[in-house]
């Protein structure tokens, strides 16, 4: 526990994250690990993603990704290698596979269900029907007479 | 004057003055919630009548008792637990007054101070409430509070001793120590506590199983000002985070910020529903619903903060058993006032019909599109702990699904503003402002195609933001203007400023939206950084400006040792100005932090960050243009800006108004 404390302290230190030594000479090459690195969390940390956490594992994954982009892996066979040796823990955006579809698609089925359920509302609510009644008309034509 | 009696014993057992007089508001407490409750069912006035010196009691009570502990600090007394674990006698003094708040116990002290002052005005400025409904209201306020008290003295009591006073403390986290972080808690709390009176509210008018336009009337105003103190508190953690974590990100979709985005969306949805009480007597009960969920989750978002449940820095408080405490308060509240629900939502008949195209149907769609994004916060938020609970999977929700999920909403609430906030109530036509909003699109297309044309490359993100910027902003002025009626230009500007301040108020607020949403997507997409190693004398240039690293000092600060560095920003061969970014230490605690250099502007932030010396001589500096960024708190601030002017409407007052007016003899 006091470990666990103590990374989460170093991490919260808001120092910076990449560093220029770190970074590829190929501004192609390090773009693409920029993007993909803002999309893996650093293990050790709160919820930060690599890409801003200052901790050693941090800078150390950020160096193996850049690795296996300079050896010519595609972005999605960089993040597998990730997700291979690290978990799913590190995505910071979950695949849409199993019961996370759950987490992908209840929003949106929540939102079509309010979108029924207003539109009945709202249908119950209407027409609306401005024309008096034959009472009302007389009651009116009373007062207008006197 | 009793023998061997000196007035110094007083002083010196202030502290356990103060902790007595907390423990006397939660006797009150206990005595304002049941007894003006039975007082209301009974009809008896004298029992109702308790609840206002009640109210006031309790809170003079905490006021005193946060001020025994505010002096304390101030005094650097290390007697107290809290104080030596907080403060440091170095620290200045402003943050030895936001070290009061800045750790576990005295955050619920303030938290309790909140509570008791919305219950105490309530009781001073309620005197246009029915008396029965006024005793519930405060019945219900006193509840919570009693919840609170009990948490506070026997979790986290702030006055506990220590039997050998230290000769130092510990220092506050450095992190806390800043401007925008001491007074953010502030602000946000008077947010997630000024729900609890919607909440009372909501409570109380399912007691008493009405609800009509005058309690969407009283309701409103308390409503109101809880999101203009969530929207500044909100406002001042996320421009806290810009300057003081190092690389000028504003939202990180952490489980606190969504804590307090939780409450803050659904707030807003409950604004406008109230609106439809007020005006139509429709939607009764999903207001109510609102009213209470509103304030169930500013009770989550106290749950995640205390429980560190989903851990994260603002958690100094990692005690399981206070967060099972408050998850017990949470379900009993929450519970209850659901089950109440369940059981009278169904007598709110609502009274107004309209038909499809109308206002009423505007905010309804505007009440689907809040209510469900606050969803998506939600889910996106507790999903890890579900998954793991349920699916054994350990995983993260971060930034990406949130960019994913919750924009569209944002996007669809920006499209529809303009097309509801004109149709009229109850039966409205789009005919008759067809043209003036084909216009404002044309003009908002105009102004998106202008913005891609003039961008480098071809993101869609900087063109759509500037496109739904004008046409909210436009469509804001296009309502106001609409509303001065058809004359000559003379008459309309006159009418204008003698439309309702409200109306004005809903117009400052939706156009700090519009400037809110273009804020974030132009910065977001027109952002440029560059890292690298300089030596100090070198020339770069980053897009259109120039740097210069002409100096880095070492010097010493009250309680911090700083490296700082002279960086010359330069347009061409004239020097802009001069920046000097700080990297800090702080010893008591241990800590780094980074103090960026920012060169604030209209159109663009300067943004520089010193780093470390480099084996290889040089430093490592950071440079970020950020376009438009203060854009993003201006919207901000023109929200919390259109609450004020809305709050200030004679509408709202006029409950206020009629208490003071003369009571009309009865005839005899």
């Amino acid at each position: 526990m006091k470990r666990l404390v103590l990374a989460l302290l170093l991490c919260a230190a808001p120092l910076w994250a990449v560093e220029p030594g770190e970074m590829l000479d190929d501004p192609v090459l390090e773009d693409r690990a920029r993007a993909l690195s803002q999309g893996l969390r650093c293990p050790v940390c709160r919820n930060e993603s690599i890409d801003e956490s200052n901790a050693t594992l941090a800078k150390e994954l950020r160096l193996v990704l850049r690795e296996r982009l300079v050896a010519g892996d595609t972005d999605q066979q960089a993040v597998d290698y990730m997700v291979a040796r690290y978990g799913e823990f590190v995505l910071l955006r979950p695949d849409a596979s199993g019961a996370n579809l759950i987490l992908w698609l209840a929003a949106p089925g929540l939102l079509l269900v309010a979108l029924g359920i207003g539109w009945v509302t709202i249908r119950r609510r209407g027409p609306v029907d401005d024309k008096l009644s034959a009472d009302e008309k007389a009651e009116l034509d009373k007062i207008l007479r006197s | 004057m009793l023998p061997g009696f000196e007035l110094r014993y007083v002083w010196r057992m202030l502290i356990e003055l103060g902790h007595f007089a907390l423990i006397l508001a939660f006797g009150v407490a206990i005595v304002q919630m049941i007894v003006p409750m039975i007082g209301a069912h009974r009809g008896n006035a004298g029992w109702m009548a308790v609840a206002e010196p009640a109210a006031t009691t309790q809170f003079l009570l905490v006021a005193f008792s946060f001020a025994v502990l505010t002096w304390a600090f101030v005094t650097s007394d290390f007697s107290l637990q809290l104080v030596y674990a907080n403060s440091h006698t170095a620290k200045p003094m402003i943050y030895k007054i936001s070290g009061v708040w800045g750790n576990h116990e005295g955050s619920m002290l303030l938290w309790l101070l909140i509570l008791t002052l919305f219950g105490a005005s309530a009781a001073w400025f309620g005197g246009g409430l029915p008396a029965r409904l006024r005793a519930r209201v405060l019945a219900v306020q006193a509840s919570i509070g009693v919840a609170f008290f009990a948490f506070i003295l026997f979790t986290s009591n702030p006055f506990l001793r220590l039997a050998v006073p230290p000769l130092n403390g510990r220092d506050l986290n450095p992190l806390l120590q800043d401007p925008g972080l001491a007074f953010h808690p502030p602000f946000l709390y008077l947010g997630y506590v000024g729900l609890s009176m919607s909440f009372s509210f909501a409570v109380a008018a399912l007691i008493e199983g009405r609800v009509d336009a005058a309690w969407g009337r009283w309701v409103r105003p308390w409503t109101l000002a809880a999101w203009m103190f969530l929207t500044v508190g909100i406002a001042l953690g996320s421009w806290w985070a810009y300057y003081e974590l190092g690389w000028g990100g504003f939202w990180f979709w952490d489980p606190v910020e969504n804590a307090s985005f939780m409450p803050w969306l659904i707030a807003a949805a409950l604004l406008h529903s109230a609106i439809v009480v007020e005006k139509r007597e429709a939607l009764k009960s999903w207001t109510i619903l609102l009213a209470i969920l509103a304030f169930g989750f500013s009770l989550l978002g106290a749950f995640i903060v205390r429980s560190g449940v989903l851990t994260s820095v603002h958690a100094f408080a990692n005690d399981p058993e206070r967060g099972m405490l408050i998850l017990i308060i949470l379900a009993i509240f929450l519970g209850g006032a659901l089950t109440l629900f369940a059981a009278r939502a169904g007598a709110m008949e609502a009274k107004g019909v309209f038909s499809v195209v109308s206002r009423e149907s505007a905010l309804i769609l505007n009440n689907i599109l809040l209510a469900v994004s606050c969803f998506v916060v939600f889910i996106g938020t507790i999903w890890p702990l579900v998954a793991e609970m349920l699916f054994d999977r350990t995983l993260s929700v971060g930034p990406p699904f949130f960019d994913a999920a919750f924009t569209p909403f944002m996007v669809a609430l920006a499209v529809a503003l303009p097309l509801g906030s004109v149709i009229a109530w109850k039966r409205g036509s789009l005919a008759r402002v067809k043209t003036s909003l084909a216009a404002l699109l044309g003009v908002s297309l105009a102004f998106g195609a202008l913005a891609f044309a003039i961008q480098t490359g071809r993101s869609a993100l900087g063109p759509v933001g500037v496109m739904l910027g004008v046409w909210v902003v436009g469509g804001s002025l296009l309502d106001l203007w609409l509303r001065s009626g058809r004359d000559g230009l003379a008459v309309r500007i006159g009418r204008l400023r003698r439309l309702p301040r409200a109306d004005w108020g809903k117009a400052v607020a939706h156009i700090g939206m519009g400037v809110t949403i273009f804020g974030i997507a132009a910065m977001l997409a027109w952002e440029k950084e560059d890292i690298r190693v300089a030596q100090i004398g070198d020339r770069w240039d980053v897009g259109q400006f120039a740097f210069t690293l002409d100096d880095v000092r070492e010097f010493e600060g009250p309680n911090y040792l700083t490296t700082m560095a002279d960086m010359g920003v330069w347009r061409g061969d004239k020097q802009l100005g001069l920046l000097q970014p700080e990297k800090r230490f702080y010893p008591v605690a241990n800590m780094p932090t980074t103090e960026a250099a920012i060169r604030n502007g209209v159109l663009r932030d300067i943004y520089v960050v010193i780093g470390d010396a480099q084996d290889s001589g040089g430093y490592a500096v950071r440079v970020y243009i950020k376009p438009f960024a203060n854009w993003i708190w201006g919207g901000a601030i023109l929200m919390a800006l259109g609450g004020v002017l809305s709050l200030s409407d004679r509408r709202l007052r006029v409950g206020a108004a009629a208490a003071k007016m003369p009571k009309p003899v009865p005839a005899e």
